[in-house]
């Protein structure tokens, strides 16, 4: 029984690991290839299948009126506007996360849970729907096709997330460790600077790197509210698809805008396992 | 100079959970606040510590009204039942938190707080996680730092009820030292619990509190003695005092086609109904006695707990050994008249073995 199951488990590790892994190892080698091997037959190792050139990368830091794509501000306009977005969204939620997770609102027939479900909520409807309103007012605000206007639609799309993942996790602090900060003298301020979120780096590591995920991935806005001033990689990359496609440069490109995401998850993954709250919780 | 409540009255909701509570604490004296689980104690020492302010009523404390003191400029300290300390610093930091939080110069930090870690036991212990301790650790760092502080006010919320048996009792024989040795004359220590042999142990002044009012105030000898009333009696004894509906006349107690032989405390008693209140451990096996029948039998520790049943009433019997029984068999069992208490049929103390009645309370 105990060997059939470690059998099948790593059995499906390596199955998974192989579905996983096996694009990325194509796209590699994809990036390193030329017209002529990518068009005329099925090629899969470099040097023996084909002989790998740079062009895919170079294309992509070349600027066009040298025939090249130039994704470099593109990248850094993604970076920004993810960043700084998600580092807004984290503070403010990570502040109405702490509110309503230990004050009591009312307002009509509205409670601490009716005010989460509306963050929640600004989840839950299609972006589509939010894609016409969005782009009225960054147009009457003077903000469309601009880094601040993209900053400012993240920001209502990242909040919620923050909020959520907060609420849930302040949920779980003890409400004693509030307290015993106020009576061991810190006022609410300090309270929650001092001793609150020391204790919540794991929630806010979280909520953080599902802002960072959300705001990086996002194509749609990005889409949408940009023309020509501003680009964001996702658009810019999609873009690189036009009537011919460049496989190599496309491979390329796609392997760059991965790189930070997996990154994150690598430093992110270090940390979740080290924090606990098992000292306060018990 | 003392701390004084008047007439505290709480209710967040449809119930009290105090109400028109008083009370004159002194310093350099031991308070202890009795009652169930969800009478109100939390509540009280909540209120006192400026965490939740009464919807009616005033406390004071050195002359100064107190409600308007928020709570992080009160001076008190509380250790609450769950063990509460700040996860992401080690045992001294934890410590020297309200220390510093007050600037205390490095020096006095430093003094104090070797002072308190000895006093619970704890040196050595300074530069481990508060995670890599055991539960009775964890709250004696909570319990350092309550005394670190040398606040006026320590307030203990039940401390001893999430620790397993064993080290409740060594952590309080240890809290009636440290009591009698670690704490100045300046400070009112406010301790809750709902173990009755806890609040005699440590033999201080208690308040019985139950739904959130106050039924007896008084040395723990005189509510262990003379309860002023049926809920007094059950909270303040374990098991609870045992009940029996009766009534007196010229030559007999009588409950349940039981007569017995009157006993001269009760003397000078009208004759008329009665609640007879009786300990579990005056109750003894008795072959030549009354007749009631087992509905269960547990055995804690060395005693044997037996709940007996005759007609509409149910007792509960404390024997000092262990012995093996069946449900549903019966056993004889005696009453120390001697012991009995009698209750009005409002519930009140009417009379009791150690000569207090309702009166005189």
């Amino acid at each position: 029984m105990s060997k059939l199951y470690t059998f099948l488990k790593y059995f499906f590790i390596t199955f998974w690991t192989v579905f996983v892994v096996a694009p990325f190892l194509w796209a590699v080698s994809t990036s390193f290839k030329d017209f002529q091997s990518v068009n005329s037959k099925v090629t899969y190792i470099p040097w023996l299948d084909f002989e790998p050139t740079l062009e895919g990368w170079r294309v992509l830091i070349k600027s066009p009126a040298k025939g090249g794509v130039d994704i470099v501000e593109p990248y850094f306009n993604s970076i920004f506007v993810t960043c700084t977005a998600s580092l807004i969204s984290i503070v403010l939620g990570t502040l109405a996360a702490y509110a309503l997770s230990r004050f009591t609102f009312k307002a009509g027939f509205v409670r601490n849970n009716d005010i989460t479900f509306f963050f929640i909520s600004q989840r839950i409807m299609p972006p589509i729907v939010l894609s016409i309103p969005f782009f009225i007012f960054l147009s009457t605000i003077g903000l469309l096709d601009s880094l601040l206007g993209l900053v400012v639609v993240y920001i209502v799309l990242l909040m919620p997330i923050a909020v959520w993942i907060m609420v849930d996790f302040f949920n779980r602090v003890p409400k004693e460790l509030d307290e015993t900060a106020l009576i061991d003298g810190c006022n609410p301020y300090q309270a929650f600077y001092k001793v609150v979120l020391p204790n919540s780096i794991p929630g806010l590591i979280v909520a953080g790197m599902f802002c960072i995920i959300f705001g990086w991935i996002d194509f749609f806005f990005a889409f949408i509210l940009t023309f020509t001033e501003v680009q964001l990689l996702p658009v810019k990359v999609v873009a690189l698809n036009s009537s011919i496609t460049p496989w190599w440069s496309l491979s390329a490109s796609a392997l760059v805008s991965v790189a930070p995401l997996i990154i994150v998850a690598f430093i992110v993954e270090r940390y979740l396992s080290k924090g606990n709250l098992s000292g306060a919780l018990k | 100079m003392n701390l004084i409540g008047e007439k505290i009255s709480y209710k967040p909701d449809e119930q009290f959970h105090l109400n028109d509570v008083s009370f004159n604490f002194k310093k350099g004296n031991l308070y202890t606040i009795l009652g169930r689980t969800l009478s109100g104690k939390t509540t009280l020492l909540k209120t006192i510590a400026g965490l939740l302010n009464p919807d009616q009523g005033s406390i004071s404390f050195e002359e100064k009204d107190f409600i308007k003191i928020p709570v992080w400029e009160r001076n008190v300290a509380m250790v609450y039942q769950q063990f509460i300390n700040y996860p992401h610093l080690n045992v001294y930091e934890n410590i020297t938190f309200p220390l510093e939080q007050r600037k205390l110069s490095p020096e006095q930090i430093k003094k104090d707080v070797d002072e308190a870690l000895k006093t619970v036991g704890l040196v050595g212990f300074e530069n481990r996680k508060i995670q890599e301790l055991s539960g009775g650790q964890q709250q004696r760092v909570a319990l350092a730092r309550s005394l670190a502080k040398k606040a006026k006010i320590l307030l203990l919320d039940e401390p001893l009820v999430n620790l397993d048996y064993k080290l409740r009792e060594q952590l309080r024989e240890e809290f009636k030292r440290i009591f009698s040795e670690g704490l100045s004359q300046d400070t009112i220590l406010i301790y809750s619990t709902t173990d009755p042999q806890e609040v005699m142990e440590l033999n201080g002044e208690v308040i019985v509190l139950d739904e959130g009012k106050v039924l007896q105030k008084g040395p723990a000898k005189e509510i262990f003695e003379n309860p002023s009333n049926l809920k007094v009696a059950e909270i303040s004894n374990d098991p609870p005092m045992n009940v029996l509906k009766g009534s007196k006349n010229l030559k007999n107690l009588n409950f349940e086609n039981i007569s017995l032989e009157i006993p001269n405390h009760f003397k000078n008693l009208e004759d008329k109904d009665y609640n007879f209140g009786i300990r579990a451990s005056e109750i003894k096996l008795d072959e030549n006695g009354e007749e009631f029948e087992i509905e269960l039998a547990e055995i804690s520790g060395s005693e044997t707990l037996l709940h007996l049943k005759r007609g509409n009433s149910k007792i509960i019997a404390l024997i000092e050994e262990v012995m093996n029984f069946k449900i549903h068999e019966k056993v004889k069992i005696n009453f120390n008249a001697n012991k009995f208490y009698a209750f009005g049929e409002d519930e009140k103390l009417v009379s009791s073995p150690y000569g207090g009645t309702n009166g005189k309370n």
